[in-house]
């Protein structure tokens, strides 16, 4: 890890104004929470910013956020530099790829994912490929260890991969239709790649 | 109470105390850099671990309560070890952790010498390290005007964090990332806004925070340290002045629970460039339409010209924000050989000592505050006038069971408050019992009703002052054991001017009329500069700066500053306090008493005192409460009842703050560059505010 600082002002967006339905729902997420105690909903809500800004936090949202939660404006910051999984810096527009680079993956073959990576999208992990569509970073475990290796794109796992797999995930989200999300060869879930081998009567 | 024993020691303490207070009251010594006894309690520095007997670990004592420790297997109290291997090893532990990060840059750092990482690192460092890696680097950040930073040094205790947010109540420090790249930072470096910060200096236990405008001036231990008390409020801070030679280099807080605790404002610290730029250090006279310096002689020749054959009644004499009472009472004696009682002291017009102390100072006292449980703020601005106060103010309003109602100009005062109105409609509007704050006011056990210098120093003060008595008086805030009328003086001078009666006597002059044309012949000014003297009169001033009084003079008279003379003044509310002397005037700049005492000679109108001991005597007899340093001679319900019964008309205008612009309230402040410069960055804040 290393130090995260907000993306450079000439990268930051002027305002950031929640939709309609998007603020709505913040509303509602301070109302789970008594009065005076409404910074609680902060992660929530920023999460939700990070959402509707094409999945990173610029500067204009963190005010907007912290505004909108009466908190000052550098505990909210506090916020999104501690949580890494907030995104200071844009990520790429069709999918950010979080390869998970924990012992198991790793010991399955994320090394080869990440190389996957480096050679498809960008050298340096939080850099945007060449049309901006992708980016990529590795993260510590995401959970998945028995169907090692993953990565993550926006909120879907894609589990299971080979070099092979993983850039046919990503020509999936190049062409603009994603394959399925989970095992991408063949597995039901974690079960054994040969099929059930318990519980295979029912009664 | 709750029985332990610590390092063998059984002792009885405060089941709410935490073990480290437990182990102070044992008198044994904690180390520690996270904690801070006026702070809120964070348990990230370790250094404070003590050994439980029972437990597995040592523990954080700072944030471990009495409560929290069981007793022995037979009942015995629970058995604390202070000085065990265990936790000189585990401490040692934190401290290798600590300088791991640290830099070896003790030789360059200001901190170095009063530093708490350098002396405990004596006590639980070792001598080498076993890091051979890098150390982190950190980039050190922007601030503002006051505060330098040097980020490597940091040891993430947030003491500043704690401190800006609980303190100050401007909540704009804050730790950014996390682990080993966290760092301490404003917003996007935004310079700090409170009036408070130079404390973080103070309260950083390294040198990761030092003062900006004390950057590699001098070293602590070549400094004279002289204690004293601040004149740039009427709070009286308690001060100590650090010279170097004849230099004043810095001014640090002393403390005093019962007026600073242990902060002073930015006004009170960063002056000291002030003290040394702008001074006058000769006598100048007038000639021609322009000043030219001259010798004490000609100086006196010129007054004594003047003067010679003069009605003694067109002889003035107002005193200014920064003047001490020995002068006072010398210029007081002196006009009274004139047979003049032309006397003020700017921004007095309202009050009348006759009534009784208790009509001019600040009865509930400041410690008292934190016994208030409802609190009117009538046209003042407490964090601008007394940012000390304030704090206390906000201090007793976190415990949340103070009720602020505020009557006057809206200002972000560090505290929520119900706005009541902005003049004195709202005001006669409360006292007639109308509105929700009338109910708290007179459901309150111990309500204030505290009266600023923006409200008393307009021309219908006396009557707005009288108004705020009697809402004190008519919803119980004079009790057998509780004065709830304060006044809340921006001064340092104007209490211990009405403590001795330099007010117009009878048939004298107010300072109004005293600025009228064609009303005086002689006025003295005693470091006054707000006043805008008439043509036609002769300016006689005594002071230390060649501000606004000065340019108006017609004899310039260098006096000696607050740091420079020990002399008495009188707190707003009523402490008398003395002032150390820690540097000498500058040139031929003199003690102030000692000018009016010489000038009198020259005039034949000789004063009694040849000493600053006789003077004393003389004022100790006319004044005897002055003797008692440190004490205040307590005013009583009756004289704020007298007061109250006084009335007056009032006019319809809103409430101003007697300060408008912090940082350049006196002569001192308007010469020095810092304060220059912290005026601009308010000044910023405030256009991009309204943005």
């Amino acid at each position: 890890m290393s130090v995260r600082r907000l993306a450079p002002k000439e990268l930051q967006p002027e305002s950031f104004a929640f939709t309609e339905e998007n603020l709505a729902w913040a509303k509602r997420e301070i109302t789970k929470y008594p009065p005076g105690r409404q910074a609680s909903a902060a992660i929530a809500i920023l999460w939700r910013a990070q959402e509707q800004n094409e999945g990173w936090v610029s500067e204009a949202a963190i005010r907007t956020v912290a505004d909108m939660l009466d908190m000052p404006y550098i505990r909210m910051l506090e916020i999104a530099t501690f949580y890494t999984m907030f995104q200071l810096q844009p990520v790429g527009k069709k999918a950010h790829v979080q390869v998970c680079g924990t012992t198991p993956c790793r010991l399955r073959g994320a090394g080869d994912i990440i190389e996957v990576c480096q050679s498809r999208i960008h050298h340096e992990p939080f850099h945007l490929s060449k049309d901006g569509n992708f980016s990529w970073e590795e993260v510590e475990c995401l959970g998945a260890c028995v169907n090692a290796p993953m990565v993550m794109i926006w909120k879907d796992t894609y589990e299971d991969l080979t070099k092979e797999s993983f850039g046919k995930v990503l020509d999936g989200f190049a062409s603009g239709n994603p394959p399925k999300p989970g095992p991408q060869n063949g597995r039901q879930f974690s079960a054994p790649i040969t099929g059930p081998t318990t519980l295979k009567e029912t009664t | 109470m709750t029985k332990l024993i610590i390092d063998g020691k059984e002792i009885d303490v405060p089941a709410e105390y935490t073990l480290l207070q437990a182990c102070e009251a044992a008198g044994a010594e904690i180390p520690r850099f996270c904690y801070h006894e006026r702070l809120s309690i964070a348990g990230n520095c370790r250094m404070c671990l003590v050994e439980v007997k029972g437990g597995p670990k040592p523990v954080a004592s700072c944030a471990w309560g009495v409560r929290d420790c069981r007793p022995g297997p037979n009942g015995e109290p629970p058995e604390i070890s202070t000085r065990s291997p265990m936790v000189k090893k585990a401490r040692e532990g934190v401290m290798e952790f600590l300088l791991i990060n640290h830099p070896l840059d003790c030789p360059i750092c200001d901190q170095g010498g009063e530093c708490d990482l350098q002396d405990q690192a004596m006590g639980y460092g070792v001598d080498t390290s076993r890091f051979a890696e890098n150390k982190r680097a950190v980039e050190d950040k922007y601030l503002g005007a006051l505060v330098k930073t040097s980020m490597n040094r940091c040891i993430q205790c947030t003491r500043c964090v704690r401190f800006s947010a609980e303190v100050c109540g401007t909540p704009e420090m804050g730790a950014t990332g996390r682990g080993e790249d966290m760092e301490i930072t404003t917003y996007l470096e935004h310079a700090l806004s409170s009036e408070l910060q130079g404390n973080l200096v103070d309260i950083c236990p390294v040198g990761a925070l030092t003062s900006k405008p004390y950057a590699f001036a001098a070293r602590p231990w070549e400094l004279g340290k002289t204690q004293s008390v601040d004149v740039m409020d009427g709070v009286g801070s308690a001060i100590r002045v650090d010279t170097r030679g004849r230099e004043v280099m810095r001014i640090l807080p002393r403390t005093n629970d019962a007026v600073n605790e242990e902060w002073i404002s930015d006004k009170t610290r960063h002056i000291v460039d002030g003290l040394r730029t702008q001074r006058l250090d000769r006598p100048y006279v007038r000639e021609n339409g322009k000043l030219r310096a001259a010798t004490w002689p000609e100086a006196f020749a010129a007054i004594a010209a003047k003067t010679g054959r003069i009605d003694g009644r067109r002889v003035g004499a107002i005193a200014g924000d920064l003047a001490g009472v020995e002068e006072i009472f010398a210029l007081k004696d002196l006009l009274a050989k004139w047979g003049s009682s032309n006397l003020a002291v700017q921004g007095g017009a309202a009050f009348d000592p006759k009534l009784g102390r208790a009509s001019y100072i600040f009865n509930p006292t400041i410690a008292g505050i934190e016994q208030a449980d409802a609190l009117l703020i009538v046209g003042a601005n407490p964090r601008k006038e007394a940012a000390v106060l304030n704090a206390r103010i906000r201090k007793r309003w976190r415990t949340g069971q103070l009720k602020i109602g505020v009557i006057g100009p809206k200002a972000d005062l560090t505290y929520d408050y119900d706005y009541l109105g902005a003049g004195t409609d709202s005001l006669s509007e409360l006292a007639s019992g109308k509105g929700s704050f009338a109910d708290v006011l007179k459901k309150a056990k111990n309500p204030i009703v505290l009266v600023g210098s923006g409200a008393a120093g307009r021309h219908d003060g006396a009557a707005v002052l009288a108004l705020a008595a009697k809402i004190a008086a008519d919803f119980g805030a004079l009790k057998d054991d509780w004065n709830g009328f304060a006044v809340l003086h921006d001064t340092a001078s104007r209490v211990g001017a009405l403590d001795i009666g330099f007010v117009p006597g009878a048939g004298g002059l107010n300072a109004a009329q005293m600025t009228t044309f064609g009303t005086l012949d002689v006025l003295f000014l005693l470091g006054a500069d707000e006043i805008n003297a008439p043509d036609g009169t002769f300016v006689v001033y005594i002071g230390t700066h060649g501000d606004r009084g000065a340019h108006r003079a017609d004899v310039i008279l260098p006096g000696a500053a607050y740091t420079e003379k020990s002399v008495i003044y009188v707190n707003t509310e009523g402490r008398v306090q003395m002032t150390g002397r820690a540097a000498f005037p500058p040139g031929d700049a003199r003690e102030d008493w000692a000018i009016i005492r010489a000038l009198s000679e020259v005039l034949g109108k000789k004063l009694p005192y040849d000493s600053v001991a006789d003077l004393r005597r003389t004022i100790f007899k006319a004044v005897p409460h002055l003797m008692r340093l440190d004490q205040i001679a307590a005013g009583n319900a009756a004289e704020v009842r007298a007061l109250a019964g006084k009335g007056g008309s009032l006019e319809k205008a809103p409430f101003k703050s007697s300060v408008e612009d912090f940082y350049l309230t006196n002569a001192i402040a308007r010469a020095s560059a810092v304060m220059a410069e912290c005026s601009r960055l308010a000044a910023e804040r405030v256009l991009q505010a309204a943005e």
